[in-house]
């Protein structure tokens, strides 16, 4: 493993390479609340996070990543256009993998701008792509957006829609969602009792906790009118079941998305800024032509991105985390703006990971 | 050096495991006074009893400071990362039955099944304004049980003992812990899960992974095999 010194010395050579790109300099601190922050981050990194708490402010946490504070600090007095970089390190939990740090540095390149998203996302796909030149890499990328306008246009209720947008990034979660919503999936037993029986409340005992009596009566009517809902289309089924089952070199992707878009109008304004990224990025020099996309990917992993999401991996090392990730998060500046918001995209790379490749290729 | 074999310090787990022993033809006993937590062990020789918490048998076998441990299989898999390759399991002992398990309020009518849960709980965020809490100490194991069923908006709040009261005093919503027969959970008008079912847990006798054995620790390994038929 290369040494802590020579990690910080190719950290400090990213990050020059981000500056002469236009970007500001910008640190956080360390110790991060906790309240405010953790609950914005998605399962596996709120699990991960080394949390401890002060008898003065709370629960602080070791900050688990740059992109939340950052995000923070531009939505309290940062102006706009806005392009920062920072490295440091970063602190996650390592309960299963032991090869694996729970302290590593993490360079970032973050870019606030509204106005011609997908000229943002090339320019950061391209130069984390330039930073990395020379490895033995391979990058994937993914639009979870696709996917979020499939759902929105869907002809069903918001409640249903809802369910799916919230599970989008679980997988298995979201199948299981549409096999119900489909009517393949069968209705567990005590549901149809449930909705079947009188006085649902004949047994249910005093009330006790948080969650009222309101509450249950409320879902028990939500739960009434989902079952009096039509199923999804089958023909629906089966284009989402296409998109998601996208996975080929760009263009042949954009042109394979354009068809299932003929059937589903809805995503046709995500298809054509996927297509407008795709041609952002042949205008600054990317191999589109062998950029593979999928349209699944990032979902398991990502959650705060709602949109373009990339990563690059080393090709000879599946054992390795991404060397470099990142995406588009414009949702999150809404939850950290207070009533404001603003496009925005960056990532991050991984000086070790560089570090531990190019000792490799030598 | 002798070979060092931990189990829990009182109870009835304590009290199981000598009577498991003691049928297999070897004594273990509490030296001393009741108070003092020294044992000895009669009808194997080079054995050393070693008596502790069963909740820090688990961290002492992996440190490899005790080769042997009688425990709760529950305890081994919340506190070991990757327990397969830092213990292996040896016998199952056949009592300390106890299953860990989700329950919510009674009251609850609308909630049955994991799914329910995770409906509940994105109803009771958007309500509340915070996630719905559970109340556990057996954090690993119920994150990971969790995400297996793609629950979303939950927290996991740390709660050591009297768990099944965190719902009435309004700490939690809903509690995972260890239950053998329900009473207590019934008492609290709780009610499990249809398929809450996390683990089920029973004393276990386990084997480090991380102690090489000296000449007499593996003659003395080998003598306590033989009696208890591993």
């Amino acid at each position: 493993m290369p040494d802590r010194l020579a990690k910080r010395a190719e950290a400090a050579r990213v990050r020059a390479m981000f500056e002469v790109a236009g970007a500001q300099v910008v640190d956080t601190p360390v110790l991060q609340d906790a309240e405010t922050l953790l609950d914005l981050y998605g399962e596996d990194i709120r699990a991960r996070a080394y949390v401890t708490s002060d008898a003065l402010r709370g629960e602080q946490m070791l900050r688990p990543d740059f992109t939340l504070p950052v995000v923070q600090m531009h939505m309290q007095h940062g102006a706009e256009p806005a392009r920062y970089t920072y490295s440091g390190e970063v602190f996650r939990r390592q309960e299963e993998d032991p090869e694996r740090d729970s302290e590593f540095l993490q360079v970032g390149y973050e870019v606030f701008e509204r106005g011609a998203p997908e000229e943002a996302e090339a320019e950061v796909f391209a130069l984390i792509s330039s930073v990395l030149r020379g490895l033995p890499l391979r990058a994937a990328t993914g639009d979870i957006g696709i996917l979020m306008a499939a759902v929105e246009g869907l002809d069903t209720t918001a409640r249903r829609k809802a369910a799916l947008l919230r599970h989008i990034w679980r997988p298995r979660r979201f199948r299981a969602l549409i096999e119900r919503f489909s009517g393949r999936a069968t209705v567990p037993a005590s549901r149809t009792a449930l909705l079947a029986v009188k006085d649902p409340f004949a047994e249910a005992g005093p009330s006790i906790g948080l969650r009222t009596r309101d509450e249950v009566e409320a879902r028990i009517t939500a739960l009434r009118e989902d079952a009096a809902t039509a199923p999804l289309a089958e023909k629906d089924v089966a284009l989402m079941d296409a998109i998601l089952s996208v996975s080929e070199a760009l263009p042949n992707a954009l042109e394979h998305l354009r068809d299932i878009a003929v059937d589903m109008p809805s995503i046709s304004d995500a298809v054509e800024r996927l297509g407008r990224r795709a041609s952002a990025l042949q205008a600054r020099g990317v191999d589109v032509a062998n950029l593979q996309f999928e349209a699944s990917y990032g979902r398991a992993s990502m959650e705060y991105y709602d949109g373009f999401v990339f990563g690059f991996y080393a090709a000879e090392r599946a054992d390795l985390p991404p060397v470099a990730s990142g995406g588009r998060y414009d949702a999150l500046t809404r939850q950290l703006g207070q009533g404001e918001e603003i496009p925005a995209v960056g990532g991050v790379v991984r000086p070790g990971l560089m570090m531990m490749l190019k000792g490799g290729a030598a | 050096m002798t070979l060092k074999l931990g189990v829990p310090s009182k109870g009835r787990l304590m009290e199981k495991t000598f009577e498991w022993f003691a049928e297999r033809g070897i004594t273990l006993s509490r030296s001393g006074s009741d108070r003092e937590y020294a044992g000895r062990v009669d009808g194997v020789e080079g054995v050393e009893l070693v008596l502790l918490s069963a909740g820090e048998i688990p961290r002492e076998m992996a440190a490899g400071r005790i080769h042997l441990g009688v425990t709760g299989t529950d305890l081994v898999r919340e506190k070991l990362g990757q327990w397969e390759q830092r213990v292996e399991e040896l016998a199952k002992l056949g009592f300390g039955h106890a299953d860990l398990i989700i329950a919510v309020p009674q009251a609850w009518v609308d909630v049955d099944t994991m799914d329910d849960l995770d409906a509940a709980s994105a109803a009771f965020r958007a309500r509340h304004g915070f996630r719905l809490r559970i109340a556990t100490k057996y954090h690993r194991l119920m994150r990971d049980f969790l995400r297996e069923h793609g629950v979303a908006d939950y927290q996991l709040v740390d709660s050591q003992g009297a768990t099944e009261g965190t719902v009435k005093n309004e700490t939690a919503e809903a509690v995972a812990d260890i239950t053998s027969t329900g009473d207590t959970l019934r008492a609290n008008h709780l009610k499990i899960l249809s398929d809450g079912l996390v683990l089920r847990s029973e004393a276990t006798l386990f084997r480090t992974r991380n102690a090489d054995l000296s000449e007499p620790e593996r003659v003395a390994m080998q003598a306590l095999s033989e009696k208890l038929g591993l």
